[in-house]
């Protein structure tokens, strides 16, 4: 059994821990040539760097304002999406409906952009068509920085909604008939018998959840927000992760250890969240992760 | 208890019609551009870019697909990208049993804390860098390994597989099957990897996404274009929008070129994305059971 288990050991070790220490370079100047013992000790240099550059506030404003955003508009959703289909009268209807939503999970963010730039081009994109025949001139949506972050979340929120609704539909389906029998028999109408039997059932899955996306927080979804990134709107696009990507893998003079630093700050930031939250969650007395 | 006995009142009655209403306009609001990119790739170039295709195709054509087979690019992405998912997912399935395995086994010495060595990385990661750095160190940059090594395994779907083995399999058949002398490695191939189908699929079918949706790690790790998969294909030519001349064939005047050029964005988004959707209703009815069975603390 030792044996079975030696390989995927030895990935864990070698692939998330070894670049865990690779962290190490934000208080080095690492260079290449110097490699990762040879190259020389700068303290907290890298990080007083960043927190004194310009872009700071800026990036920091850009995540936290993303990633609230995406926070509070996409958790009732999947809530109501569950509950919805929960009183579907039609099974059939039900199917349905559950199969159509949860299938853009499947679509690759590549696609998914490419998509948002095919139906919201100011030319021939099909929304700006629609909003034609309403006598309104067309929007050139991706370049409009003051819409790139409503743009990101509600795809978001499209893409992901019957997928995340899957967990809370199992809770839904896991809550005690007999508490419904009981309130039918009082004379309870659906309306009430959700807001005082389902609701409460779900709550402490819908707090996990919540912990789980709060601690996410400071992994704004990076790869799709890189897709969509263009200079019109970089004001509002530009994140600590496009940031460290730029700095650290395609500008012109490569700089491991400063976008290591900026990286590290992030990921700290996001684990202190993590941590805060779930505290805060146990003392009110909810479900927390550990 | 039949709840028929008590009539539904007028409120409730409306709830049903609201109810309604309200998933079928989600329905649509999912549905609708699905349906509009799956017509549009089926339609005329000159209907597409009049805006003359609202939900089924206009003027039935298949110029889009042909522009798109005739493309090398594309024909090669997709034969990586099928590589790449087809080695990726068979070595991420290999390594998610040998770790998951051993970890539901309540016999197998400091399982505690492996475990917790396991979930850190959840929470934790190593960022851009030092994982770029990484597999620049181990000489994988440029090479096929880059696209399926660094992503070998997930740890939350051992989670998922390991409490599966934990609640499917009981112990006591281990114990039987150990009386009657089979070894731990004869036991998991034979009786909990055949126990253990829908799990499997689940995880299966959730690596294979991950890598055929893959485009990051191809961008940051490959340069050369012959190993490119074909979302950065598609990147180039969706977003960036990058589409050379050679691609669209003999198309001779600048508007006929302007309108395959958006037709073949169309065909490309049916082709890359409809290989999934075929897929995944077949497995997914294993979905439910799966993500719930993961979500279980511990």
């Amino acid at each position: 059994m030792y044996a079975l288990f030696a390989l995927p050991l030895l990935y864990i070790v070698l692939f998330k821990y070894v670049p865990m220490f690779g962290n190490v370079i934000a208080f080095k100047q690492f260079t290449i040539s110097k490699g990762f013992f040879g190259s020389p000790w700068v303290g907290f240099g890298q990080f007083e760097r960043f927190f004194n550059s310009y872009e700071f506030w800026r990036l920091l404003r850009n995540t936290l304002s993303i990633s609230f955003y995406m926070l509070i508009a996409g958790f009732p959703f999947p809530i109501l999406l569950a509950v919805g289909l929960h009183y579907a009268r039609s099974e059939r209807f039900k199917k349905t409906v559950q199969m159509v939503t949860y299938a853009p999970y499947f679509i690759s963010l590549v696609v998914l952009v490419g998509l948002l730039l095919q139906f919201l081009d100011p030319r021939t994109g099909v929304v700006n068509q629609i909003l034609g025949l309403f006598g309104v001139e067309p929007i050139n949506f991706m370049a409009e920085a003051s819409l790139f972050q409503s743009i990101y979340v509600w795809s978001h929120i499209w893409q992901n909604v019957g997928f995340s609704c899957i967990i809370f539909l199992a809770a839904l389906s896991g809550i005690d008939p007999s508490l419904h029998e009981a309130a039918v028999i009082d004379g309870a109408s659906k309306a009430r018998r959700i807001w005082h039997i389902d609701i409460p059932g779900i709550m402490p899955i819908a707090i996990i959840m919540l912990i789980l996306n709060t601690g996410s927080v400071m992994e704004t979804g990076f790869e799709k927000i890189l897709l969509m990134q263009n200079s019109l709107n970089l004001r509002t696009s530009e994140v600590i992760d496009t940031y460290v990507y730029k700095v650290g893998l395609v500008s012109q003079a490569l700089n491991f250890s400063y976008a290591t630093a900026i990286g590290l700050f992030k990921a700290v930031i996001g684990f202190i969240l993590l941590v805060v939250v779930n505290a805060s969650a146990k003392k009110l007395g909810q479900e927390s992760l550990w | 208890m039949n709840q028929r006995v008590i009539k539904e009142s007028k409120g409730d009655r409306l709830f049903n019609i609201v109810n309604a209403i309200l998933l079928t306009l989600a329905l649509i609001a999912v549905a609708y551009p699905l349906i509009y990119v799956f017509s549009a790739s089926f339609s005329s170039t000159s209907a597409v870019l009049s805006g003359r295709v609202w939900l089924w195709p206009v003027e039935p054509s298949l110029d889009g697909y042909e522009a798109i087979f005739q493309n090398g690019n594309v024909v090669r992405g997709f034969l990586n990208t099928v590589m790449y998912t087809a080695l990726g997912t068979l070595l991420n399935v290999a390594l998610t049993i040998m770790a998951a395995y051993p970890l539901s086994r309540r016999d197998f010495r400091g399982r505690a804390g492996f475990m917790l060595l396991f979930v850190f990385t959840m929470m934790f990661n190593g960022g851009l860098i030092p994982n770029y750095l990484l597999v620049k160190e181990l000489n994988m940059l440029d090479t096929i390994w880059a696209m399926i090594v660094p992503t070998a395994l997930s740890v939350w779907n051992v989670i998922i597989m390991r409490t599966y083995f934990q609640t499917t399999i009981p112990y006591e058949m281990l114990e039987a099957a150990q009386l009657d002398g089979c070894n731990d490695f004869r036991f998991l191939t034979r009786i909990v990897l055949p126990l253990s189908g829908p799990i499997l699929a689940v995880i299966a079918l959730f690596y294979a996404v991950g890598h055929w949706n893959q485009y990051f790690n191809a961008m940051i790790y490959l340069k050369n274009p012959d190993l490119y998969p074909l979302q950065l294909i598609l990147r180039d030519i969706l977003v960036q929008n990058e589409v050379s001349v050679d691609m669209l064939g003999d198309v001779k005047t600048a508007a006929a070129r302007q309108g395959l050029r958006e037709l073949l964005k169309y065909s490309l988004i049916v082709v890359t994305s409809l290989p999934l959707l075929i897929v995944y209703p077949f497995v997914q009815k294993f979905f439910v059971k799966g993500v719930m069975i993961g979500s279980v603390k511990g």
